[in-house]
C-alpha cells in the first residue's frame, strides 16, 4: 500500500470519528431522534475488511451500528446524514432512521435491528449469487452478541452445507448491549463456534487496521476463489455505550481506558507518522479539513432539505403494480 | 380445459415459472428428493436440480431467511413451510424483514418473496399441527396474504404471487390437496386482490376464504333447495388487502352477511370483515352480521371434541336460518 492510499485510509476512520462525533452532537440537539449507536474504536473493522473487498460489487450487510459500514461501502455521507436528521434526500427516504440504512445502488443492503437477523439475509444474497453465477461475495457484519441467536447457528450449518459465497465478519466488542461475553457465552472465541459445521476460521486484532486489512484479503480471496463461507473474527472495542442511553455501568473506567490507548485511528496515526508519511501538522489539518467538511457539506444539507410529505406516509408499503400480473 | 388435484395445479405453476426464469426456486423441507409432503413439488429435483429445488435442514427462521435475501437481490424464491404451524418460527424473518423491507427502505429494495403454507386443521393432528394463521398473517403491514379455494386458483395465485415484487403469504390447505376442480389448459393469473363471487346470489351474502368456501357452497345448495333462501356465496381469497368495495357491494345487494371462518373468532377475518361492514354499508343491513367459526380453544386430538371445534356447513346453515327465522 502506498503513501497516497495509506492518508486516504487514515483519513477516512478520521472521517467517521468525527462523522459520528457530529451525529452525537445532532441527538443531543434533537435533531437526530429514536436509537443511535456509534462505532468509535471499532472503525478499523469496517474500514479495513471493506478497503479489501469490492465495494459496489460485494454485497454487504450488517446490525444497527450502521454508519460506518454504509460509508465505506460507498454511500454519500449527505444522503447518510439526511437519513439522520429524518428527511426525503435520506438514503432510506427518511422511512428508515439510523438503524435502516440502505443503498442498493452500491449494494449496501442495510443495517437490521434484530440481533442475529442479518445472517440468513446474507447467505441469501450468497444464494442469488451462486443461482446467476458471478464474482461477487457477500459480507456479513455481526457483533459477538449475534452468536448467541439460533440464526447464527442455522445460518452456519446452511452456508456451508450449500457452499455459499458469504464472509462472516464477527465485531468482537467483548459486550451483548451490556452484558460481558463472558456472562452470557460459553466459548469466549467466537471464531471457534464455527468449527462443527466446517467453516475455515481466524481471530484478529480489530484494533489495528494494517492487521486487519492482512486477515480481511485473505478472508475475502478464499471466499471469492472457494466460493465456500469463511469466518473473521475482530478483537474489538467500543469507546462509547452501547446507544445514546446507555449509563456504561457495566464496565470499569480502566477498562475503558485501556481500550483507548489502542484507539485505531491513535495506531495507524503513530505508524505514519513514525513512517515518516504523514507529519502532526498534516494530521491536524485533515482533520480540520474533514470537520469542515462535515459541517459545511453534510450537516448543511442534512439540515436544510426538506422532510418527506405527511401525504406520502403509506407510499412504499407495496411496490407499485404488486398486484400485476402475467 | 383439464381437471386438475389442487396439488396438481401448485405443482404446474412452480413449473411453468421455472421453466420461463432461471431465478425462480424453490425451498423446504422434504420438497426435493423425498417429492414434497402433499406433492406440490414433485418431479421438479429430477427437472431443476439442487440449486433450485432445494432441501433444507428444520431451520424454519433462517432459510426463509436466506429466501427474504436471495428476493432482495433478485431472485424469486417460493419457500415451502411444510406446516403453517411451523410458520411461527419464521416469523421474525417474515415480519420484520420480508414485509418492512420496501417500505423501510424508502421504496429501494423489492422483496418477491414467496411463502406457501399449508395450514388449517386435517384430521386428529392435535393442538400444534392443526393452526390456522390467516389472523396473524392479515395483520401484518406489507405482506401480501392470499389463499386458494380451488385447484384453478392454486395455481393461479402462485403464478401470481411469483411474479408480483411484493411478498405474498399463500395459505393452503392441508384437507384440500387432493380436490379436483377445472384449470384452464393456458396460462392465467389469479389477482392477487379483490372477491370472487363463486355463486350469485340476492338474499344472503356468505363471505369465506379457503376451506370455508366449500362450507359456504354445501349450504346454499341446501339453503335454496330446502329453505328458499338464495344466498351468494363470496371467496374472499385475498385476506390482505382485503376487497372492501368487493364485500360492501354484496352486502348492499343482499342486506344480510354471514361471514364463514375456520380460525377462531377473536382478532381474525371475521371480526375484520364485519368491521368493514360496519364502515361501508352499515345503513344497508337488514339484519346484524354473523360469524360462523371456530371454538377459541387449542385444537383437541379427539376426533368428536376436534369436530365440535371446526364448523361445518351445518352450522352455515344454521347461522342463516336463525338470521332469516325460517
Amino acid at each position: 500500500m502506498d503513501a497516497t492510499d495509506q492518508k486516504r485510509l487514515l483519513r477516512e476512520m478520521l472521517f467517521a470519528r468525527r462523522f459520528e462525533e457530529r451525529c452525537a452532537e445532532a441527538y443531543h440537539e434533537r435533531q437526530i431522534g429514536g436509537f443511535l449507536h456509534l462505532y468509535p474504536g471499532e472503525e478499523a473493522c469496517a474500514i479495513g475488511v471493506l478497503e479489501k473487498a469490492q465495494t459496489g460489487s460485494d454485497y454487504v450487510v450488517t446490525g444497527y451500528r450502521d454508519h460506518i459500514h454504509a460509508l465505506k461501502s460507498g454511500m454519500d455521507p449527505k444522503a447518510l446524514m439526511a437519513e439522520l436528521f429524518g428527511k426525503e434526500a435520506g438514503c432510506s427516504k427518511g422511512r428508515g432512521g439510523s438503524m435502516h440504512l440502505f443503498d442498493p445502488d452500491v449494494h449496501f443492503m442495510g443495517g437490521y435491528a434484530l440481533v442475529g437477523g442479518p445472517f440468513p439475509l446474507a447467505a441469501g444474497f450468497a444464494k442469488a449469487i451462486q443461482l446467476r453465477g458471478g464474482q461477487e461475495i457477500s459480507i456479513c457484519f455481526l457483533g459477538d452478541g449475534a452468536n448467541n441467536q439460533g440464526t447464527f447457528h442455522e445460518t452456519m450449518n446452511m452456508a456451508s452445507l450449500w457452499n455459499l459465497p458469504v464472509l462472516f465478519i464477527c465485531e468482537n466488542n467483548l459486550y451483548g448491549i451490556g452484558t460481558a461475553i463472558e456472562r452470557s457465552t460459553v466459548e469466549i472465541n467466537q471464531y471457534k463456534r464455527v468449527a462443527p459445521y466446517g467453516i475455515e476460521a481466524a481471530q484478529c486484532d480489530g484494533q489495528d487496521i494494517d492487521i486487519v486489512m492482512t486477515h480481511a484479503e485473505k478472508a475475502v480471496n478464499y471466499v471469492r476463489e472457494q466460493r465456500k463461507p469463511y469466518f473473521l473474527e475482530l478483537m474489538t472495542y467500543r469507546l462509547r455505550g452501547h446507544s445514546m442511553s446507555d449509563s456504561g455501568a457495566y464496565r470499569s473506567k480502566e477498562e475503558v481506558e485501556e481500550w483507548a490507548q489502542r484507539d485505531p485511528i491513535g495506531i495507524y496515526k503513530r505508524r505514519l507518522v513514525e513512517a515518516g508519511v504523514v507529519t502532526e501538522d498534516e494530521f491536524h489539518a485533515m482533520d480540520k479539513a474533514v470537520q469542515d467538511e462535515i459541517e459545511n457539506e453534510v450537516v448543511r444539507y442534512a439540515s436544510e432539505c426538506p422532510e418527506p410529505r405527511v401525504e406520502d406516509v403509506a407510499r412504499y408499503v407495496y411496490t407499485e403494480g404488486g398486484n400485476n400480473h402475467g | 380445459m383439464a381437471e386438475l388435484m389442487y396439488w396438481q395445479g401448485i405443482l404446474r405453476a412452480h413449473d411453468e415459472e421455472m421453466a420461463r426464469d432461471p431465478l425462480v426456486f424453490a425451498m423446504g423441507e422434504d420438497i426435493g428428493v423425498a417429492g414434497g409432503t402433499y406433492k406440490a413439488t414433485s418431479g421438479l429435483f429430477a427437472k431443476y436440480g439442487e440449486q433450485r429445488v432445494v432441501d433444507t435442514p428444520i431451520s424454519e427462521n433462517s432459510y426463509t431467511g436466506i429466501g427474504v435475501g436471495a428476493a432482495m437481490v433478485g431472485a424469486r424464491p417460493i419457500v415451502e413451510i411444510m406446516s403453517v404451524n411451523f410458520a411461527w418460527l419464521a416469523m421474525d424473518q417474515l415480519m420484520n424483514n420480508a414485509a418492512k423491507i420496501h417500505y423501510m427502505s424508502g421504496g429501494r429494495i423489492r422483496c418477491p418473496f414467496v411463502m406457501r403454507v399449508p395450514g388449517g386443521t386435517a384430521h386428529q393432528l392435535g393442538a400444534q399441527h392443526s393452526a390456522r394463521m390467516e389472523k396473524v398473517f392479515m395483520g401484518i403491514s406489507g405482506l401480501r396474504v392470499v389463499t386458494p379455494a380451488t385447484p384453478r386458483d392454486a395455481y393461479g395465485l402462485l403464478k401470481s404471487a411469483v411474479r408480483s415484487d411484493d411478498p405474498v403469504v399463500i395459505i393452503e390447505h392441508e384437507s384440500m390437496y387432493n380436490l379436483k376442480g377445472e384449470v384452464p389448459d393456458e396460462e392465467f393469473f389469479t389477482p392477487l386482490e379483490g372477491v370472487e363471487i363463486m355463486r350469485p346470489g340476492k338474499d344472503v351474502s356468505i363471505f369465506a376464504y379457503n376451506i370455508s368456501v366449500h362450507w359456504a357452497l354445501d349450504a346454499a345448495k341446501k339453503l335454496a333447495s330446502e329453505y328458499g333462501i338464495d344466498a351468494e356465496v363470496i371467496d374472499l381469497r385475498a385476506l390482505k388487502p382485503l376487497d372492501r368495495a368487493g364485500i360492501a357491494a354484496s352486502v348492499r345487494k343482499t342486506h344480510h352477511a354471514i361471514i364463514v371462518e375456520e380460525d377462531e373468532a377473536p382478532v381474525g377475518v371475521g371480526s375484520e370483515v364485519m368491521a368493514i361492514i360496519n364502515e361501508e354499508c352499515f345503513f344497508d343491513l337488514d339484519a346484524a352480521p354473523v360469524r360462523v367459526h371456530a371454538l377459541d380453544i387449542p385444537i383437541p386430538y379427539n376426533h368428536r371434541l376436534e369436530k365440535a371445534a371446526i364448523p361445518n356447513a351445518g352450522d352455515v346453515i344454521a347461522a342463516v336460518r336463525k338470521m332469516f327465522g325460517r
